[in-house]
């Protein structure tokens, strides 16, 4: 399903590289994200997984330059876009980059487009700005783009407001005002979490297809395996701010070697790939999340883990390279574990 | 209905504050004259009777003639009308103007110095009693500074029925104090609702949506942010302008503005019952009116309001 970009051939658009986005607050300190690298590779998907509150939507508004400050911060690490650290630009180079470059989505269709503007003013806001299209010519590239996302009738729908389009309808809107200016970054942080499941798999649909005209880079935030499995080319698996796997999709599901991931599939009744190394067919990962202003001392997963060790208590493994980009922090597989 | 309810009550007013034969026929009249009189008001009919009769003649816009002067009541009242309406009308726009912009300066940098003067500014402007602020104003305008004239309404222009203050010089330079004085609450009560909606508007995911745009911080606070909140600003200031125009009594008699307020202030000494009836019957119907109005610009602002 995923397109078969060769692994060596693109050199990547985005790198992200030990990012680190903590919040500061009276309780302390919380690092939401903690030394977070992965690339995003033009025409390819790459899912980000994880639990509610690991740290998907900090990393994805790091690479925006929107995390609310206060309370948070980027404190170090590198996102380089075209070889440029997005960190150091100015907000007027970050603005022009923002909407043109990298473009972002969100879970709600309803909530993240105004209500008092209608959806061609929204749209065509985009070519205005990025393209210096005067009025008329914005509105009818608006008009252009509900076409390309299948809206029905668009140009009727140009003039309404989002409370007059239906979820489905909205989210194509959305993913419409997002790639106008044809973006070389989509950031897409849980797109059809809010939408009922057919809906959900036109939406991902679409988001297929364009990215393969544009060959557009996606970021695909979610925490539903199924869509990963559908969608993603490479699959980064975060847990409380880290990454703990990251692999090409194929290669996570079939070789899967964290036990938190393992976890997460087992936990999750996907299709055809089933993994290995779990008794049962569907099994809650026992134990809380650690709290991010009091993570344990070694592995964050170490409390929950069925297969914690010693050493997983008081040491912190390293993200590990396994051969051919699959990548894992577990002692199981790291040296220096059994020690 | 709102209306008919008025009606009833300015009637009861009319009717047992005190007997308007007495000041009709004068202290001295004989208890003939007095019968007389009451004949010829038809003071002497039954209670309802007299309730109809007040209700039809208020429908033709005849509440009586004022005791005192013996002109239309709604002519002395509408005579004054202008000035109260120049009035309010500065006010509000005094306050919607600073309130909103104060408002956003506040929402966007809330830790700042200029932020912490203006919140303390405007709790001043909630808790210092109108007149209390008129006799700053006074003070330091007219009395220190010797800036602006402290009271009256200065040169008037009189266009048709309408005499205006706006036209000439010293027309502006008497109603800024006034205004000012009559402003006050309210440009605090509308930084205040700005500051608190603006605040709830830019968490909104929409305003991550229009940042992640690329938009500059300008379009992003006014144009999708501000937008959004002048709905109930708007309406809330709309509403208050009927209870501007209706109850700038203390402010008028402060600064001898020759308005409604002050009018109704000389009625209530003299028992100008007449006067006092019109000017309430009036209040009401300015602030039904107002509500309409109100009820209309906000449909017109939310587009989730749409009559087919
Ligand atoms: N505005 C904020 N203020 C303080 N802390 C925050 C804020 N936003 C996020 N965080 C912290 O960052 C952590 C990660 O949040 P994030 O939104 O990235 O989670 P997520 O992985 O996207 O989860 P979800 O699946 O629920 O969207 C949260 O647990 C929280 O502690
Ligand atoms: S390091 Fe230890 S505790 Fe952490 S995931 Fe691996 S086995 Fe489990
Ligand atoms: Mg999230």
């Amino acid at each position: 399903m995923g397109t078969a970009v060769d692994k060596n051939s693109s050199e990547p658009v985005l790198s992200i590289d030990n990012l680190k986005t903590h919040f500061f607050s009276r309780k302390g300190v919380a690092r939401a994200v903690d030394g977070v690298s992965f690339d995003l590779t033009p025409g390819e998907v790459t899912g980000i997984v994880g639990e509610s509150g690991c740290g998907k939507s900090v990393t994805a508004l790091s690479v925006m330059g929107l995390v609310p400050n206060p309370p948070g911060r980027v404190v170090d690490g590198r996102i380089l876009f075209h070889g440029k650290n997005l960190l150091d630009l100015d907000i007027t180079a970050l603005r022009k980059i923002r909407g043109a470059g990298i473009a972002m989505i969100f879970q709600e269709p309803m909530s993240s487009l105004n209500p008092v503007y209608t959806i061609g003013n929204q749209i065509s806001e985009m070519f205005r700005l990025h393209k210096g299209y005067d009025k008329k010519q914005a509105l009818a590239a608006a008009v252009d783009m509900l076409e390309r996302v299948q809206i029905p009738s668009p140009h009727k729908r140009v003039n309404e407001y989002p409370h007059q389009l239906s979820g489905g309808m909205r989210q194509r809107a959305m993913i419409a005002m997002a790639m106008s200016c044809d973006p070389e970054i989509l950031i897409a942080d849980e797109p059809t979490t809010a939408l009922d499941v057919t809906v959900q798999a036109q939406i991902l649909d679409l988001m297929h297809r364009l990215k393969d005209d544009f060959s557009t880079a996606i970021q695909l935030i979610t925490h539903d395996l199924g869509v990963i499995a559908e969608m993603a080319d490479q699959v980064v698996v975060m847990y409380a701010g880290q990454v703990v796997e990251q692999a090409r999709t194929r290669e996570l599901f079939q070789h899967t070697l964290h036990p938190y991931t393992r976890g997460l599939l087992a936990s999750i009744p996907v299709l055809g790939h089933r993994t290995r190394g779990m008794d049962e067919d569907l099994v809650e990962i026992k134990g809380m999340i650690p709290s991010l202003h009091d993570l344990p001392a070694g592995c964050r997963f170490s409390n929950r883990c069925p297969e914690v060790m010693d050493t997983c208590k008081t040491r912190l493994p390293d993200l590990t390279d396994m051969g051919s980009g699959h990548q894992v922090r577990c002692w199981l597989h790291t040296k220096g574990g059994s020690a | 209905m709102v209306l008919l309810a008025v009606s009833f009550i300015c009637f009861l007013i009319f009717r047992f504050t005190g007997d308007p034969v007495l000041m009709l026929a004068g202290k001295y009249a004989t208890q003939q004259e007095r019968e007389q009189v009451r004949i010829a008001y038809g003071l002497d009919r039954p209670f309802y009777v007299q309730y109809a009769n007040f209700l039809g003649n208020a429908l033709k816009g005849n509440f009586g003639k004022s005791y005192i002067s013996q002109v239309d009541a709604l002519d002395t009242i509408l005579e004054r009308f202008p000035a109260t309406f120049e009035l309010a009308l500065t006010a509000i726009c005094i306050s919607l103007l600073a309130g909103v912009l104060l408002g956003v300066v506040v929402s966007i940098k809330p830790k700042s110095l200029v932020s912490r003067l203006i919140m303390a500014g405007s709790l001043g402007g909630i808790s210092i009693p109108t007149f209390l602020m008129g006799i700053l104003w006074v003070m330091l305008f007219a009395v220190f500074l010797e800036w602006l004239p402290p009271f009256g309404r200065g040169e008037t222009v009189q266009i048709g029925p309408w005499r205006t203050g706006f036209l000439t010089l010293d027309g502006l330079k008497h109603i800024i104090m006034p205004a000012l004085t009559l402003s006050g609450y309210q440009l605090a009560v509308i930084l205040r609702l700005t500051r608190a909606g603006m605040r709830e508007v830019l968490s909104e995911e929409y305003i991550k949506t229009a940042w992640s745009k690329g938009l500059s911080p300008f379009t992003v606070i006014v144009k999708h942010a501000l937008r959004n909140v002048l709905i109930p600003v708007v309406t809330i200031a709309g509403l208050s302008f009927g209870e501007l125009i209706a109850f700038s009594i203390v402010t008028e008699s402060i600064f001898q503005w020759p308005g409604m307020g002050n009018l109704l202030l000389v009625s209530i000494f003299e028992t100008d019952h007449p006067v006092i009836v019109t000017y309430i019957m009036m209040a009401a119907c300015i602030i039904l009116a107002i509500n309409i109005l109100v009820d209309l610009l906000y449909a017109w602002l939310n587009p989730k309001i749409q009559y087919n």
